[in-house]
């Protein structure tokens, strides 16, 4: 029988970004708030010895626990899902800070063409351009609504950037910080594409470029250039993250509360109104149910869109009939690029997960689509993000991957190669959905979340047409020898890809489309919110931390709305 | 600098005094115990001083195989696959058999933090791992079988082999020729190369990379507090490695 707590005004499943910004804008509004996060405490003392790539980004010491949770997946409806074992494509967080803890730092704006795609589309290029497969449509929301918060995102992380980029959508101020240090491998791209006709400029960043202040009075400290960013936290106290930030700023409050080893495994629904949520103590085993006046889904999409599934909260999309709204829009990223070796050794140690330079010239709908067989396009970029010897072993075509040649070839390469990449758009397509599976389970006796999902005929055209310009970016940039990617097949749920998944609680002006309003209040419980990366409809050319923060916002000044008065928000 | 070569002296002298001579520690089937010690530096002449830390390094030892053969299998399947050369030591003396070994007895080996509830079915590729067996059971398995070709093959255990035909035998494995149970030897493949790149290049407090010496090969500093005042360089930095347990001391 489980124990029922006492009510608080605001509950947050998950502690990570939005968990945070939530806690941080409703505490400081007065509401009581309590996060519950199943995993542990955690912060910047915790990161001391973090320079060790072995457990940190190989034995993923801050990821998901995948014994007691994973998902199943399969590329289509015909074959059996299957349990994603270990992991691989993508990296689950988990702890204080959730993925906030172990991302690099790219924090953008996604375009002003992102949120009106659909229109913007058929407007140019006539209503036939989309295909009838793809779900593509607009938010719900435009740019220009979401610049202030974007703004509040970027000057609560400090980022530091050098603005420069002529693509961006209009920006009420400056960054906050000034650019990295344009270090001599990122030199060597900004001369190439400049050469080349394109608009280099540096990637706005979450490693600091210098000592900052956000406006909740709290410090972030400046990047040392160490290498070891993403899949580590940062001891410096210099990448900008949730307990750096947003979670400090909430707990000095005093209206907030984090209730760890807290795994919520059910929302508690009556009527058209959530009544609190049910968890279990992973320490105890105990199984408690906390009432809340408002309940936010706030962990990684995969598990907001199972909690409501399993809680049975919105109608499941269903690709027979294309009835239902919850699981679908699922989209991933397409990541074209080419490896070029060079004569030269060069310091690929050195670095930070955001020193880079980006063009954005085959980005959005920057370039002509016309004569082209895909909407959308990718951000090029350039990183040094301080290559590591046991994930950086790259060695010429035809070289054995093991024995006396590869030892040769991957140590003469390993400070002689270099990486254009592309963060590719992904479209939403009609056989890419979640559900929950029906024969495997968690820890807890819940379903597993199932993914179906593959690449589609537009991924493989805009992989095929980037991979083409960042080849020829690597040729200008000096390389002898030069590698494209190979063309896109069926996706593999082995190797890392993307940690930047999307969909499936997507975000929308209409409940025919869409599990939330554009206050990501949900269509069917006044008093439940869902936010995160689910909420995009389609996927960018872009990481994503940098819209999701600004939808948290959103989200936020939506509960404070809701808790003075009520009813809808849209 | 000067704790670097303390550690390694004290290194060679319980190898001299423990009989075993320089030449012999490479050719396989001789020492079990022994072979993942570095006994490069054996002119190195320093006052002998010795501490607590320095004899702990010398308890380096099985944790996962009970016998010689089957180390011994691990250790030459690992040399072929990063074997020592004129850039400098292969996996043998970087100590990557006593890594795996370790790993193999803890978290890694036994899949602490992967879904191992079943149903289990093979699946496509593209699903990925679908086996019941642990890492510790198909390391297990993998090395019985190499055994089993070697015999097969060549009338010898795997670890006597001449490096031709254990490349023959490790490719074959490679290519998922190989019938093993419950998993492919492809996958089991994959786990050894990968274990032993891991062995090789992890920081030196996983028993692997011995001396820092495979960092030292490819120009990877290690743990270093910053490059703040050196990334705008254009020339490429030699920085003499540092391991994260420099920090506890």
């Amino acid at each position: 029988m489980a124990k029922t707590l006492d009510k608080v005004d605001v509950v947050t499943v998950g502690v990570g970004w939005t968990g945070g910004i939530i806690a941080a804008e409703c505490a400081k509004a007065g509401l009581k708030v309590l996060g519950l996060e199943r995993g542990k405490e955690r912060g910047t003392e915790d990161y001391l010895m973090v320079h060790d790539e072995f457990r940190y980004a190989i034995r993923y010491e801050l990821m998901q626990d995948l014994s007691k949770e994973t998902i199943t997946f399969r590329n289509n409806r015909k074959q059996r899902a299957l349990p994603m074992r270990q992991m691989g494509s993508f990296l689950l967080g988990e702890n204080l800070g959730g993925s906030g803890t172990h991302w690099n730092g790219h924090t953008w704006r996604f375009l002003p063409y992102d949120f009106e795609i659909k229109s913007m589309t058929e407007k140019k290029y006539g209503k036939d351009k989309i295909p009838k497969d793809y779900f593509v449509r607009d938010w719900g929301i435009t740019y220009d609504e979401l610049e202030p918060y974007f703004d509040k995102f970027e000057k609560t992380a400090g980022i530091s950037g050098d603005g420069k980029n002529p693509f961006e959508g209009k920006r009420s101020s400056d960054y906050p910080t000034p650019p990295m240090k344009k270090t001599p491998i990122l030199k060597k791209f900004e001369e190439a594409t400049t050469n080349l006709g394109y608009h280099p400029f540096m990637l706005p960043s979450a490693n600091l470029s210098e000592k900052y202040k956000n406006p909740d009075g709290e410090t972030i400290n400046a990047c040392q250039y160490c290498g070891f960013c993403e899949r580590f936290g940062c001891e410096y106290g210099a990448k900008t993250s949730p307990e750096i930030t947003v979670i400090p700023t909430a707990r000095k409050t005093g209206n907030y509360d984090i209730r760890f080893h807290a795994n919520v495994t059910e929302v508690l629904k009556k009527g058209d109104k959530v009544t609190g949520v049910k968890f279990i103590d992973r320490v105890s085993g105990e199984e408690f149910i906390q009432p809340a006046d408002v309940v936010v889904l706030t962990s990684y999409v995969m598990n907001n869109a199972k909690l409501l599934m399993v809680s049975g909260i919105g109608e499941q999309y269903d690709p027979e009939t294309g009835r239902g709204t919850l699981g679908k829009n699922y989209c991933y990223q397409i990541l074209p690029g080419a490896t070029g070796f060079f004569d030269e050794q060069m310091n690929v140690f050195m670095g930070a997960g955001s020193l880079g330079m980006t063009i954005d010239d085959f980005n959005g709908d920057n370039f002509d689509h016309s004569d082209l067989d895909f909407i959308h396009g990718a951000s090029l970029s350039l990183t040094q993000t301080g290559a590591r010897p046991i994930q950086t072993n790259p060695v010429p075509p035809d070289t054995p991957t093991w024995g006396a040649e590869f030892k040769k070839a991957s140590i003469h390469n390993y400070t002689r190669t270099l990486n254009v990449s592309g963060q590719g758009a992904s479209m939403p397509h009609k056989e890419n959905y979640l559900s929950l599976d029906s024969n495997y389970k968690d820890a807890y006796g819940v379903p597993l979340l199932q993914m179906t999902y593959n690449f589609t005929d537009q991924d493989k055209a805009l992989h095929k047409y980037l991979t083409s310009k960042t080849e020829e970016i690597m040729k200008e940039m000096g390389a002898k020898t030069v590698v494209p990617g190979n063309p896109l097949t069926d996706y593999d749920i082995v190797p890392y890809q993307t940690t930047h998944n999307v969909g499936g609680t997507t975000m929308g002006s209409e409940p025919d489309t869409s599990v939330v309003n554009n206050y990501l209040q949900h269509w069917d419980a006044e008093n439940l919110f869902v936010v995160g990366a689910g909420n995009f409809p389609h996927n960018s050319g872009y990481n994503p931390t940098g819209t999701v923060g600004a939808l948290a916002y959103r989200c936020a000044e939506g509960i404070i709305k809701y808790s003075k008065n009520g009813g809808s928000l849209v | 600098m000067a704790e670097e070569r303390k550690k390694n002296l004290s290194r060679r002298d319980f190898l001299k005094t423990s009989g075993i001579a320089t030449g012999t520690l490479l050719g396989g089937g001789l020492i079990g115990g022994l072979v993942g010690y570095n006994v490069k530096r054996t002119n190195v002449a320093e006052p002998e001083t010795k501490t607590e830390a320095q004899k702990t390094e010398t308890f380096k030892g099985r944790m996962f195989f009970t016998n010689n053969k089957d180390f011994n299998t691990l250790s030459q399947a690992t040399e072929r696959i990063f074997p020592k050369d004129d850039l400098g030591p292969g996996a043998i003396d970087l100590g990557v058999p006593y890594f795996i070994d370790n790993q193999l007895a803890g978290n890694y080996g036994n899949n602490t933090k992967e879904y191992m509830q079943g149903p289990f079915f093979a699946g496509e590729a593209t699903q990925g791992y679908q086996s019941r067996l642990t890492r510790a059971e198909i390391f297990s398995q993998g090395i019985a079988k190499l055994n089993e070709e070697a015999t097969k093959r060549f009338k010898k255990s795997f670890s006597e082999l001449e490096g031709n035909q254990m490349d023959e035998i490790l490719t074959d494995f490679q290519k998922d020729k190989i019938k093993m149970t419950a998993v492919s030897s492809a996958f089991f493949f994959r786990l050894l190369r990968q274990a032993t790149l891991e062995g090789a290049y992890a920081d030196p407090i996983y028993n692997g990379n011995n001396n820092m010496d495979a960092w030292r090969m490819k120009g990877f500093p290690g743990h270093q507090a910053s490059y703040i005042n050196v990334i705008e360089n254009k020339e490429f930095q030699k920085i003499d490695p540092k391991s994260v347990s420099s920090m506890m001391h």
